[in-house]
Parts: C-alpha cells; sequence; structure tokens
C-alpha cells in the first residue's frame, strides 16, 4: 500500500513541474501553432538564472526566504524579456511559413540558446540548493518528504487555475481563445493578432522558465537539461493534445505517474514507459486526448 | 432503368446540425442530375457521403448495387466514383500536366513506377489530351498556383474524368465563373466530360444553368430533400421557391 | 520534369570524384568521407521531404544500422567494407519496414515529433542496456575490402573514401531516377495535397511508406560508414540532436537537386571544423545561426542557386486550408 502511495506521491511532484513546463509549451503552440523545440531552453535558462539568483543571495547572507522570492522575480523578469525578445526580433520574421519551417527555426534557437547558456554559465554542474531546505521535511504516512517538493504541487495547481482563471475569466483570456480557436475570424473582428502573439509567446518563455527555477533547487544544472526537458513535454502535450491546456494537466500527470512507476519498478524503461503511453494514446486518439479531430473543408 | 447510385435512409448530424436527414434516392445511368439548395441544407455533405469522405451516420450507399458505405475516398474512387471540389483541390506548386499525369499514372492496373513519365508517351499524351477538351492545352506546363480560380476548376475535373467514373459528382462547377462566361465553362464542361462519364451529379445554384443542363433536379433543405424531379416541375415547386431560389426567378 | 544530368554522366563524375581521393591531402579525406556519409543520410531526409514529411528521427536507423553491424563485425569477425553498408542498409529498411507504414497516416508536426519520440526510445534503450556498452557503447577493428586489409592509415582513408563516394554517388543516381518517376511525382502530389491523392484512388501511406523505407536504408547504410570511420559506436548515433545535423543539411540543400545535398553536407563539415578550430565550444551558436540564416534567405536551399524552378511558390490559403466541418 505504501509502495503505490510512493508512486503516487513522487508522480505528482513530478507532473507539478511538468505540468507548468507542457503548459507553456502548449499555449504557445495554441495561439502560434508553433510547436516550440526551444522551451526546453527557456527551461534551462530560468534554472541557469535561478541558481545564480541563489548563489548571489546566499553570498549576501539572506534568509533563503529572500532568496527564493528573488529567485522567482528575477527569472520572471529574465524569461519574458527574452521570451519577447524571441517572438518580435525573430519568430515574427518567419510567420506564415510552414509550420515544419517553424519547427526548424525553434530547432536552430534551441541551439543558439544551449551554447549561449554554456558561454554564460560554463559546461560544469551547478547548484541552487539552499531554497531545498526551505520548507522543512515532512512525515506522510510513514514516509519522509522534502516539504519543498510538496509544496512544489499546490504551486503548480495555483499557476494551472490562474492561466485558467486568465484564459477564460479575463477580457485579455478572451481574445487569447479567440485567436486560438478562429484567428481568421479574431482579426476580422479586430484583435491585434501581433499583440497577442507576444503576450502569448512571452507567458509561454515565463512559465518554462518558473519550472526551471522552481526545479533548480532540486537538481544539478547542467548542459543537456533543455534537450531531457523538451523530450518529456513534447510527449505531454502530445498527449494532451496539442495547444489544449485540459490536456497538458493530464499528460502531466500521466507522464508524472508513468515516470515515477517505472523509477520503482523498472528503472531501465523510464523514457520507453513514457513514450508507450504516447504511443498507446496516439493509436486510439490520433489528436492527443484533448482535441477535437479536424476534418478539411473541400 | 438500372440505377448506378442507389442512396437509402442517410442521416448525419454534425452537433445539433442536420445535414442529412433519411435522404432517400435513385439516380439512372445516363441521368444528369443537379442538386440545388442554400448555403448549408446539406448539398456538399451528401457528395461527401457518397464518396467516403464522411461516414454517415446510418444509412446505406450502393454503387451499381454493392455497398459502398464505410469504404475510404480511395476505395470509392476505384470502384468508380470521381468527384470534383468547390475548392478545387489540386497540387498547387506542380504544372497542370503534372497534375494530369499523377492522376493518369495513378489510374493504371499496375502500381506506380519508377519510369520517368517522359518516357511513358502514353501517359502523357493521355494527360494533354484531356487537358486539349477543356482548352487548356495553352497552360499545360504553367504551375497551378499561376493559375486563375476558374482555369483550376477546369483542370479539378479533368482530374476526376481520368477514371472514366460511372458516377461523377461535380461540386458547383461554376462557382467563382463570371455570369456572362456562365454558360460557355457549363457547355464546355458537359462536352468534355461527356466522353467519359455519361451519369453526372452536379450542385449548382445558378437555375438558369440548372434548367438548362439538368435532367432531373433534386431541392435540399436543411438536409432533407424537399423536392425531386423534373427541373420545371421542381423550380416552380412552391416550397422551392420559398426555401431555396428565393422566389427569386 | 527538371532536367538533370545524364545517369551516365553522373556515374562519370562520382569515379572522377573517387580518383580525386588520390591527391586530395589526409584531413580533407577523412572529412570528405563524414560529408558524403551524412550526405548519403541526409538525401534520405530530402526523399522522405518530397511526400511534405520531415524526419527529426533519422538517428534511429543510423544507429540501427550502425549497432547492427558492429554487432555481427565482433561478433562473426565480417570486416568487409562492402559487406557492411549492405547490412547497414538491410537493418535500416527492415526498421524503416516496420515504423514507415507506423507512422505514414501522421502529418507535419506530429510526424517530425513522433519520429523524434521513436528515436529517443531507442536512444534510452541503447543507454540502458549493459550488453551494448550503454552510453560508452563499444569499438570495432577496422574495415576491410574484399579480402584485403590496410595498415596504412592514408591507404585505410583512402578505401573508406572511395565506398562512401560510391556508395552516396549510387544513392545519388538511383534518387535522381527516383525523383523524375511517376512515383516521385506522385510523392510530391502527396505533400501538395494528400486528399486529392486519395480522391484518386492512390494511397497516400503507400507511398509516404516506400519513401520512409528508402529514407531508413540510406541511414542505415550511413550509420555503418559512420561506425567505419569512427571505429566505435555509441548511444549518441541515435540522439535527437544527430537527427538534427542529417535534417539541417537536408534544409540547406533543399528538394531541388541532388547535388545540392552533397554540396551541403561539405559545406556543413567545413564549417563544423573551422568553428572547431576559431571558436571551439561553440559550433552548435554557429550552426543555429546558420540554419536561421538558410531558412530566411535560401527558403529552397542552396539547390535553388542552380535549378531554376519554374514551380511558383505555392500560396498559402485555399488549399491547404483547414477549417472544421459545418
Amino acid at each position: 500500500m505504501n509502495f503505490f502511495l510512493t508512486i503516487i506521491v513522487d508522480g505528482l511532484i513530478q507532473a507539478s513541474w511538468l505540468f507548468i513546463v507542457a503548459l507553456g509549451l502548449t499555449l504557445v503552440f495554441g495561439v502560434l501553432k508553433i510547436l516550440n523545440i526551444a522551451h526546453g531552453s527557456l527551461y534551462a535558462l530560468g534554472a541557469y538564472v535561478a541558481a545564480t539568483a541563489v548563489t548571489m543571495a546566499a553570498a549576501r547572507s539572506l534568509p533563503p526566504g529572500v532568496g527564493f522570492v528573488a529567485m522567482l522575480i528575477s527569472v520572471a523578469l529574465i524569461a519574458s524579456a527574452v521570451g519577447l525578445l524571441l517572438e518580435r526580433g525573430l519568430l515574427k520574421m518567419f510567420y506564415g511559413r510552414d509550420e515544419v519551417v517553424l519547427l526548424l527555426v525553434t530547432y536552430a534557437v534551441f541551439l543558439v540558446l544551449e551554447d549561449a547558456t554554456k558561454l554564460i554559465w560554463g559546461v560544469n554542474p551547478i547548484y541552487a540548493t539552499q531554497p531545498y531546505e526551505l520548507f522543512g521535511n515532512l512525515e506522510f504516512a510513514g514516509l519522509y518528504y522534502v516539504g519543498y517538493d510538496l509544496v512544489l504541487i499546490p504551486i503548480s495547481a495555483a499557476i494551472g487555475f490562474a492561466i485558467w482563471f486568465g484564459l477564460n475569466r479575463t477580457i485579455t483570456g478572451k481574445i487569447v481563445l479567440a485567436v486560438i480557436h478562429n484567428e481568421e475570424m479574431s482579426v476580422s473582428m479586430g484583435v491585434r493578432v501581433n499583440r497577442v502573439y507576444a503576450f502569448a509567446f512571452a507567458t509561454g518563455a515565463l512559465l518554462a522558465a518558473i519550472a526551471g527555477a522552481l526545479t533548480a533547487p532540486k537538481i544539478s544544472i547542467q548542459p543537456g537539461l533543455s534537450s531531457d526537458v523538451i523530450i518529456l513535454s513534447f510527449a505531454i502535450v502530445v498527449i494532451g493534445g496539442l495547444g489544449s491546456v485540459e490536456g497538458a494537466a493530464v499528460g502531466a500527470l500521466l507522464v508524472g505517474l508513468a515516470r515515477a512507476a517505472s523509477v520503482h519498478l523498472m528503472p531501465q524503461a523510464e523514457l520507453f514507459v513514457i513514450y508507450l503511453v504516447m504511443a498507446g494514446v496516439l493509436v486510439f486518439r490520433p489528436e492527443g486526448l484533448f482535441k477535437r479531430e479536424m476534418a478539411r473543408r473541400i | 432503368m438500372k440505377s448506378v447510385l442507389s442512396v437509402q435512409g442517410l442521416n448525419k448530424r454534425f452537433g445539433a446540425v442536420v445535414a442529412a436527414d433519411a435522404l432517400t434516392l435513385d439516380i439512372p445511368a445516363g441521368q444528369k442530375v443537379s442538386l440545388i439548395g442554400a448555403n448549408g441544407a446539406g448539398k456538399t455533405t451528401f457528395v461527401n457521403m457518397v464518396t467516403g469522405y464522411l461516414k454517415p451516420d446510418t444509412g446505406s450507399i450502393a454503387l451499381d448495387g454493392l455497398d459502398i458505405g464505410g469504404r475510404s475516398p480511395r476505395k470509392v474512387a476505384q470502384l468508380g466514383i470521381s468527384r470534383s471540389f468547390q475548392i478545387p483541390q489540386l497540387f498547387v506548386e506542380l504544372t497542370a500536366a503534372e497534375n494530369l499525369t499523377v492522376a493518369v499514372s495513378g489510374a493504371g492496373a499496375k502500381p506506380l513506377s519508377f519510369r520517368s513519365p517522359a518516357q511513358a508517351p502514353e501517359i502523357h499524351d493521355k494527360a494533354v489530351e484531356l487537358l486539349g477538351r477543356f482548352g487548356l492545352a495553352d497552360l499545360a506546363e504553367r504551375p497551378i498556383s499561376e493559375l486563375a480560380g476558374g482555369v483550376r476548376k477546369l483542370v479539378d475535373i479533368a482530374m476526376a474524368l481520368v477514371r472514366r467514373p460511372k458516377l461523377l459528382l461535380l461540386d458547383e462547377p461554376t462557382s467563382g465563373v463570371s455570369a456572362e462566361e456562365k454558360f460557355a465553362t457549363m457547355d464546355r464542361v458537359i462536352h468534355a466530360v461527356s466522353p467519359d462519364a455519361a451519369t453526372i451529379v452536379f450542385v449548382e445554384h445558378d437555375m438558369d444553368i440548372v434548367s438548362r443542363y439538368a435532367d432531373r433536379v433534386i431541392a435540399f433543405y436543411q438536409g432533407r430533400i424537399l423536392a425531386d424531379g423534373e427541373p420545371s416541375h421542381v423550380l416552380n415547386d412552391k416550397e422551392v421557391r420559398l426555401y431555396v431560389t428565393g422566389g427569386a426567378k | 520534369m527538371n532536367k538533370g544530368m545524364h545517369p551516365l554522366l553522373m556515374i562519370a563524375l562520382v569515379a572522377a570524384v573517387t580518383l580525386c581521393g588520390r591527391v586530395l591531402p589526409t584531413w580533407t579525406l577523412s572529412l570528405a568521407t563524414i560529408a558524403a556519409a551524412n550526405a548519403l543520410i541526409s538525401l534520405g531526409i530530402v526523399v522522405l521531404a518530397r511526400t511534405g514529411n520531415v524526419s527529426f528521427g533519422q538517428g534511429l536507423f543510423y544507429a540501427g544500422g550502425g549497432y547492427c553491424v558492429a554487432l555481427i563485425a565482433n561478433a562473426w569477425g565480417l570486416t568487409d567494407a562492402v559487406a557492411q553498408v549492405i547490412i547497414g542498409a538491410i537493418c535500416g529498411g527492415l526498421l524503416g519496414l516496420v515504423i514507415g507504414p507506423l507512422i505514414a497516416r501522421y502529418s507535419g508536426i506530429f510526424f517530425g515529433m513522433l519520429t523524434l519520440a521513436l528515436s529517443m526510445v531507442f536512444y534510452g534503450a541503447l543507454v540502458k542496456s549493459t550488453a551494448l556498452g550503454g552510453s560508452d557503447g563499444f569499438n570495432v577493428g577496422r574495415p576491410t575490402l574484399f579480402g584485403m586489409s590496410f595498415a596504412d592509415p592514408r591507404e585505410a582513408d583512402f578505401m573508406l573514401y572511395a565506398v562512401a563516394v560510391v556508395t552516396t554517388g549510387i544513392a545519388g543516381i538511383a534518387a535522381t531516377i527516383l525523383f523524375r518517376s511517376e512515383f516521385g511525382l506522385a510523392s510530391l502530389a502527396v505533400r501538395e495535397n494528400n486528399l486529392r491523392v486519395e480522391y484518386l484512388g492512390l494511397s497516400a501511406n503507400r507511398i509516404i511508406s516506400i519513401n520512409f523505407v528508402i529514407a531508413a536504408i540510406f541511414a542505415g547504410a550511413s550509420g555503418a560508414f559512420a561506425l567505419m570511420a569512427q571505429r566505435h559506436i555509441d548511444p549518441q548515433f541515435a540522439y535527437w540532436t544527430t537527427s538534427g545535423e542529417f535534417v539541417f543539411v537536408a534544409v540547406l540543400a533543399g528538394n531541388q537537386s541532388v547535388a545540392a545535398v552533397f554540396v551541403a553536407s561539405m559545406a556543413l563539415e567545413l564549417v563544423r571544423s573551422f568553428s572547431n578550430l576559431y571558436l571551439p565550444n561553440t559550433w552548435q551558436l554557429v550552426l543555429g545561426l546558420f540554419l536561421l540564416a538558410v531558412i530566411l534567405f535560401l527558403p529552397r536551399g542552396i539547390g535553388s542557386l542552380w535549378v531554376r524552378s519554374k514551380r511558383g511558390t505555392a500560396k498559402p490559403g485555399v488549399a491547404t486550408e483547414r477549417e472544421a466541418l459545418p
């Protein structure tokens, strides 16, 4: 019984940060129709900036709580700026091109960001462990958990709710939804799509980077991180359906649980299990769990 | 007379919209049938179901007595139903001749070969002959992307003829053609189509064209058949005038 | 049809390039061998891309071919270069035959991501399999040719160069014939409008699958070359960024000219060696910027520099418009 509980709690912890990353990816796809390979790099950027912020805070002997807040604020600012810069400065030039061409463009951005982070932060692993002790340890049904890990779950739920609320209950959100559902119609209704694009991409970048920052204290931050994360989040959004917020949540849960289960049961099969889930979903729902199949009007 | 197409109790809904409501009809060989009705009346849905693009919720479709319900557009095409499209479905970066070449080489009994079509005169000749019939020989080497909408419609119809279909469905063959040229275009289409397809169903909005070219008219309204019969009879039907032709003509 | 070289002329060209290897300096020789091997796998991507589908997971077949050859070489002592290439091609082809029909029904981004995903599953499996050396991989011996072994490294390099150039040359000629054929034209038609292809009574999935298998065969053979050149194999062969470089060559080349693939592959290798020399640790950065520049300024690849296309640029709109049914 405890064994299953362990898997479920571990799965939830995994799912919580994966959801934040996937949410950003699916939002960007929904609005811009771009599957952003560089999304993983934005996650890594968040982790690196977080490490720098935490280390700087610790060097000034600020309490870890202040370091944690400073970390989130600096990551949010830098990621939004980088997101805006990428969308306005680069992606904009390629709009209207084939979706596969846009995929290649983001692949190029991924390559550039990968080396740029190496140039800034070096190739050796760096750490930002101070905030990890922030919430102490918890005993829960006879198992010990790091408080920080468990706190990620409500944080992720809150972010998910904020995005859902923002999309469904605010004017800006409704405009974004309108662009997701029918761009042509929104344009004819006077929506300034350029602004929606910039806003959505910056939000996507922000979500990726915040997820990176939140996980930074748990991991060693090193090259290759972006690649691992993008591979996982692709699986999630494909399972859930590209562009679907609910899909990202369910996909993240499935992947988180599958990952946790395989870590405890068959560690060799970790990546394999995730893609097995994905393949299984695609066989029955080629467009993912939460997407209507669109037929072409002829 | 023998029915080429026989449709029984065809139903299709999209959410709350009824696109086909118990459609039952027979089309005998050699007939030219026009489908009329306002946008959204279910004409294109009917064409899509007959060609296997949409699966009806219930009902049966038979071609020459063979049940073809649930078969893919590919199988349906192989069995002898071809269609043209309201929005021409062409290979826009290929030339008109290349479009027809794909159609002709794909219609052969053998699978596609690794031989160059340039070395297969019979394929090339057939492609050029078909274009010539529609008066498009001069445009054969032009990419579709450079051709006007009306020309694209003709290439689209030419593609549908390659298999010499038992039943040819034309979805708005004259839409996008100016009012003055409509008759000329339709004349050309009917003339070009006749050597390869005797049984034709065409969706049409222009009632002058309908009364001139159709042997029979089927009027659609909200997924149902409102009237079915001789053009003069159907076009003067009270309900048809009210819901379909709007009393304009 | 785009007019191009006569096949006989191409054979002469391949022979000439092979003999050129006699006078090339050693470093160019190994560079050219890698470039030829990369051109082979990238040519496969171009073949497949003509159906409108870009594979981001050719590393799977590259690694599949490479591992298969390496295992057979170590188990049975089969070191003949030509035999190894054939084995690599067969292994790649068999994998393609299994995978191709399964994913042919997906298109666009989904196709790209699924191929990527499959290659990453393979990568994951390779890393975890201790029998295959895990993430370190394992070594193989020097290749031989028709019973001859090459003790002199320069001779060994030339032998590999010659086999690589001839193999890739043959693949190039085959691809040219393919591109000009009925089947090649129908492949372009699938890219343009797969629905119409189906309405013509043709199977778009079948056309995609056949092209997929051809691409997998090329990738498997290419993997055999990479193995022979490095005399070592590891899971990195299947990693998605490895596949990404091949996609890069294909994009740089465009899909209008087979020769462009070779030029693009050579250009990539030259840029790689210069960036290693002068800008260490920024290879990916250089590659990324290069890729962006190509997409921006040469959207149809370098092939468009010398192949004048009579095909107009596709206008997005009517034919590709996707909408929900009413």
